[in-house]
């Protein structure tokens, strides 16, 4: 079974368009990941497949129920971590995680006691008090406290320091091993390298692209950095150039002889082909798109 | 029940505020009258002279020098305002406050139908209400015991009845509105309070205008009809009850397929 299918999910707000005939699976188990710079559509998406919002067309599922007619059965196996998690004022986090698991009808203490201690989050503080990285801690332990079956991230490293978002991974890592799915959705595409095995790229409100990060990350696109003299005027499938004393460093999509033979014509000292890393292929996805 | 817990938590500063300040006013008020009553010669004088103002207030057919004619006219005043700005401000901010405080996305997203919330939230702001009536009804009982005056039972249960269901009335309407509103819900309550305590002084002054009446609860709490017939008015009040429901109704309506963006 797939954990989220999504079949033409369109959402408008007025006229200004959310997402758009965005169809996505995601599979059961799986750690995938949602890519998209701002105003992309992922959190519309999320915002649907939670029933924050009523989609205008399209359907979805999650574990195979509507998200329109079984959005409290859905919820009860969705654990949610808003960008910015925010709370009720005068509330201390012990207060907080105490409603969250009371409002899921569920004993959390133990679980949410062992969390707070992976996460350095101290219970007794006041949230009004906390940083945005602690705030955005006490979100994590209400989504994770309960052992839900589906973890819905949205941008959830913001505002983490750099052991808490490794222990943040290792706590996801440990939970998918134990069968559940975690869907991240995140613009920081060395998360999504390291920590998922499937991605989906959204761009105004539509997949355009959606495989195994391993797949998203080959292509013929080439990293190319020469040290030396030579003469690429007029060289088509060039992209990013940029000049630095005597090297120059550019994206390569187009035929290799072409390049050579400029490469060859030219005074070479040094020479450098490789693949580019997810954020050069992320913004190839976009400039593709955008030609 | 774990949202009503939630909610009588989250207002239990703003409750005893106003509890405590209506129930210290109208307590000041009966602890005036002795001395009022002492000088009824001087005080009617100065009300008759009062022109619209005083059917405005009611104060044409009601006897100041008695503690009922006293404390219907002090206690529309106290409770009636009072006690209709906390009604409207309960209300008003009970739902929309999840989207200007952005809570939404927390509540929202734990398996809770939002027919569900809207009852629990519904309950809290009853719960609310009673107990602030219940608090002002006994000190106000209790200060009248205190300057030695015997408690006119049924008159004045009729008179907090009446003002229990006009904050009712207030509640349900500020309800529906909140269901509507994401920001700026404090001062649409407000408004709405206000707007319905002087649609009823217009009604009191001019003939022309008493169907106004039956578009503020204030219409049925008229301390006169209360004290010296000893009832509220029935079409009034269920005209009043009836727009209450409809803004329950219209939350009821709105809120579960409202989009939280």
């Amino acid at each position: 079974m797939e954990a989220i299918v999504t079949r033409k999910l369109t959402k408008y707000y007025g006229k200004n368009r959310g997402i758009e005939d965005l169809d996505l699976s995601v599979e059961d188990g799986g750690f995938f990941g949602f890519i998209g710079p701002n105003g992309a559509g992922k959190s519309t998406t999320i915002r649907s497949l939670l029933g924050l919002i009523t989609p205008t067309s399209g359907s979805a599922e999650v574990f195979g129920k509507d998200i329109l007619t079984e959005k409290t059965a859905i919820l009860a196996e969705t654990g949610y971590l808003p960008s910015e998690a925010l709370f009720y004022s005068g509330m201390r986090v012990r207060d907080a995680l105490k409603l969250s698991a009371d409002l899921r009808k569920k004993d959390c203490a133990k679980e949410a006691a062992q969390l707070c201690e992976r996460l350095k989050l101290d219970p007794a503080r006041k949230i009004d008090e906390l940083s945005f990285g602690n705030r955005k801690k006490v979100g994590i332990v209400c989504a994770l406290q309960s052992r839900p079956r589906l973890l819905i991230l949205d941008e959830p490293t913001g505002g983490l320091d750099p052991l808490i978002q490794h222990e943040f991974f290792e706590i996801l890592r440990e939970r998918n091993e134990e069968g559940a799915t975690v869907f991240l959705s995140s613009h920081v595409l060395s998360e999504i390298r390291r920590y998922c095995r499937r991605a989906a790229v959204i761009r105004e409100g539509r997949v355009i692209a959606c495989d195994s990060v391993e797949a998203l990350s080959r292509t013929s696109v080439r990293r190319v950095s020469v040290r030396g003299r030579v003469d690429l005027d007029g060289l088509d499938g060039l992209k990013d150039v940029v000049h630095a004393g005597d090297a120059v460093n550019f994206l390569y999509s187009g035929e290799m002889k072409p390049l050579l033979d400029r490469l060859a014509a030219g005074e070479i000292a040094d020479l450098n082909v490789s693949e580019p890393d997810l954020e050069e292929i992320f913004l190839h996805y976009y400039q593709k798109e955008e030609a | 029940m774990t949202i009503v817990k939630h909610e009588l938590r989250q207002g239990r500063t703003a409750f005893l505020i106003w509890t405590g300040a209506i129930s210290l006013l109208l307590a000041i008020c009966i602890f005036l009258f002795p001395e009022m009553k002492s000088q009824m010669d001087t005080v009617s004088e100065m009300f008759a002279s009062m022109g619209s103002f005083t059917a405005a207030f009611g104060m044409d057919r009601l006897n100041f020098g008695t503690l009922t004619g006293y404390y219907a006219i002090e206690c529309g005043n106290v409770l009636g305002l009072g006690g209709a700005f906390y009604a409207a401000l309960c209300a008003v901010e009970i739902l929309s406050k999840e989207e200007k405080a952005r809570t939404a996305d927390f509540l929202l997203t734990h398996p809770v139908s939002r027919v569900r919330i809207v009852s629990e939230k519904l309950l809290s702001v009853f719960l609310r209400i009673a107990a602030m009536n219940l608090v002002i009804y006994l000190v106000s009982a209790g200060s009248m015991l205190a300057i030695g005056e015997s408690v006119p039972w049924k008159q004045m249960s009729l008179l907090h009845l009446a003002y229990f269901l006009l904050q009712l009335e207030i509640a349900g309407v500020c309800f529906g509105l909140s269901a509507f509103l994401r920001r700026g819900s404090v001062g649409i309550g407000l408004g709405v309070a206000a707007l319905m305590y002087f649609m009823n002084l217009i009604a009191n002054i001019t003939k022309s205008a008493e169907f106004l009446k039956y578009f503020t609860p204030f219409g049925f709490c008229d301390g006169a009809t209360i004290v010296e017939d000893g009832r509220i008015d029935g079409a009034i009040l269920a005209a009043g009850l009836a727009l209450g429901a409809l803004g329950i109704l219209a939350a009821y309506l709105k809120y579960p397929k409202k989009d939280i963006a």
